[in-house]
């Protein structure tokens, strides 16, 4: 048994592979060199099993799977692409894949792929062939939930996540357009914002156009969940629909803004992030170039700051919302990699550092594999 | 009627290496549909799903960019796919 990171970054998809020990690590790669791969993940009802999302500069996107650990990848045959526009209607096509996540247990090889501009995409084949879930993309609200509202990377759709108990409970977050939910496998679908902020816009207690940034479902408490949005950290505890947020119980000359937020898998109360600077004109990075993983034990009620290892000053990354995760040993192992190519661990839940890879290109996506 | 093809570096993964191809086609529509039965997976990676150019593609008839495919080919015609510049 061993360790296995997976590292996309803006120029190919890395390894970083140890013991259970997790004492040292070898980097390999970079396999598709040059492609720009947002999202590598392990399918974890069939270890074998990887999909991959990637483009390049000058091509359109796609999308390769490997049925050997990463061994050996092909292309699939169907890539997610919307349906062909009808009259009158605004013609889309996807720019980018850039989430991918695995279904329920019970649905082995079906997979969810989510992309820029917002569309959900499903495959039943291991990723080989993708399809357009139209209880979402063709939504008599779509336009209004997707608007086009572009991040610098687009209009983003991420974090479908899947409810261990029940295969047709759904979740899904655009980056601009909010958190929305599907109770009957994604024929319909609906917004799920309350008490979430959206500080730009004139109405702040709008049902939809909000900023998550990130969200998760705790897996074995799936009543809770988190999210990290681009005004705060909330939790919900299901089945309210009212978010509450527990970033303001974070020091105030932190924040609450970032990219992703972490889970422990086995404690629903235990959580990370890491925050970065969202002050006047949102610098993007570490703050005051100290960086620091925040972690609550209790739910968001208070915070503990944990920098032991890393830089103490003059550090101006940031991490992406794909770009941080835990493994699942008995001593907690964290991982995140950075928009300057270094990849961060921690085997003792967050309370100490190290580096354990340098000089990788952007570094987009980090996720776990056995 | 068959046509070369000139193919760029980032599109020769699907003509094992080959940087020059032929494809048959009385129109690009035609042409580019003949070049995905023959390198499966090509022509999306040009073409969007809503039969446009991606941006960062240009399609030279000889020397005359196509801003479209409905574009008839000539016996002789030579058809270069070119990779425009996208960024570091």
């Amino acid at each position: 048994m061993s360790n296995t990171l997976w590292i996309g970054t803006r120029k190919g998809a890395f390894t970083l592979r140890s013991d259970m020990q997790r004492r040292s690590w070898r980097l390999a790669g970079p396999q598709f060199l040059g492609h720009i791969v947002h999202h590598v993940v392990q399918d974890p009802r069939d270890p074998r099993h990887l999909v991959m999302a990637a483009k390049t500069g000058h091509l359109g996107p796609t999308i390769y799977t490997s049925a050997d650990r990463g061994r050996h990848w092909q292309e699939a045959k169907t890539p997610p692409a919307f349906r062909k526009a009808r009259e009158g209607e605004a013609p889309r096509a996807v720019e980018r894949n850039f989430w991918l996540s695995p279904a329920h247990a019970s649905q082995p090889g079906l997979w969810y792929a989510g992309t820029a501009p917002a569309g959900l995409f499903r495959s039943e084949d291991h990723g080989q062939n993708w399809q357009p879930v139209s209880g979402f993309n063709d939504h008599a609200m779509f336009s209004k939930w997707a608007s086009g509202q572009r991040t610098p990377d687009g209009e983003l759709l991420h974090s479908i996540s899947v409810d261990p108990r029940d295969a047709r409970h759904l979740y899904l977050a655009i980056s601009i357009g909010g958190i929305f939910e599907s109770l009957d496998g994604g024929a319909d679908w609906a917004p799920l914002n309350e008490g979430v902020a959206a500080d730009w816009l004139p109405d702040p207690t709008t049902e939809y156009g909000h900023d998550p940034h990130c969200l998760i479902v705790h897996p074995q408490q799936p009543d809770r969940l988190y999210h990290q949005n681009h005004c705060g950290i909330y939790r919900l505890d299901r089945p309210s629909r009212r978010w509450q947020r527990i970033g303001d119980n974070m020091p105030k000359k932190i924040g609450d803004i970032g990219f992703p937020v972490v889970a422990h898998p086995r404690e629903p109360d235990t959580l990370f992030v890491f925050p970065m600077d969202g002050s006047k004109v949102w610098p993007r990075t570490a703050i005051d170039g100290k960086p620091a993983v925040y972690r609550s034990r209790n739910g968001g009620r208070s915070w503990q700051r944990l920098d032991r290892g890393l830089p103490r000053k003059q550090a101006w990354f940031t991490v992406l919302r794909q770009a941080m995760c835990s493994d699942a040993t008995s001593k907690l192992g964290l991982y995140f990699g950075t928009t300057h190519g270094e990849v961060w661990a921690s085997s003792n839940g967050g309370d100490s550092w190290r580096c354990i890879a340098r000089h990788l290109p952007e570094i987009y996506s980090v996720t776990h594999a056995s | 009627m068959k046509h070369v093809v000139r193919i760029p570096g980032p599109l020769r993964s699907y003509t094992q290496d080959a940087a020059q191809v032929q494809a048959s086609g009385d129109t690009l529509v035609e042409l580019l549909a003949a070049l995905d039965r023959a390198h499966p997976g090509m022509r999306f990676r040009i073409i969007d799903e809503q039969d446009r150019i991606r941006p960062h593609i240009r399609i030279f008839v000889n020397t005359r960019e196509m801003p479209t495919l409905a574009t008839p080919l000539a016996a002789g015609d030579e058809v270069h796919l070119i990779c425009a510049l996208s960024g570091g």
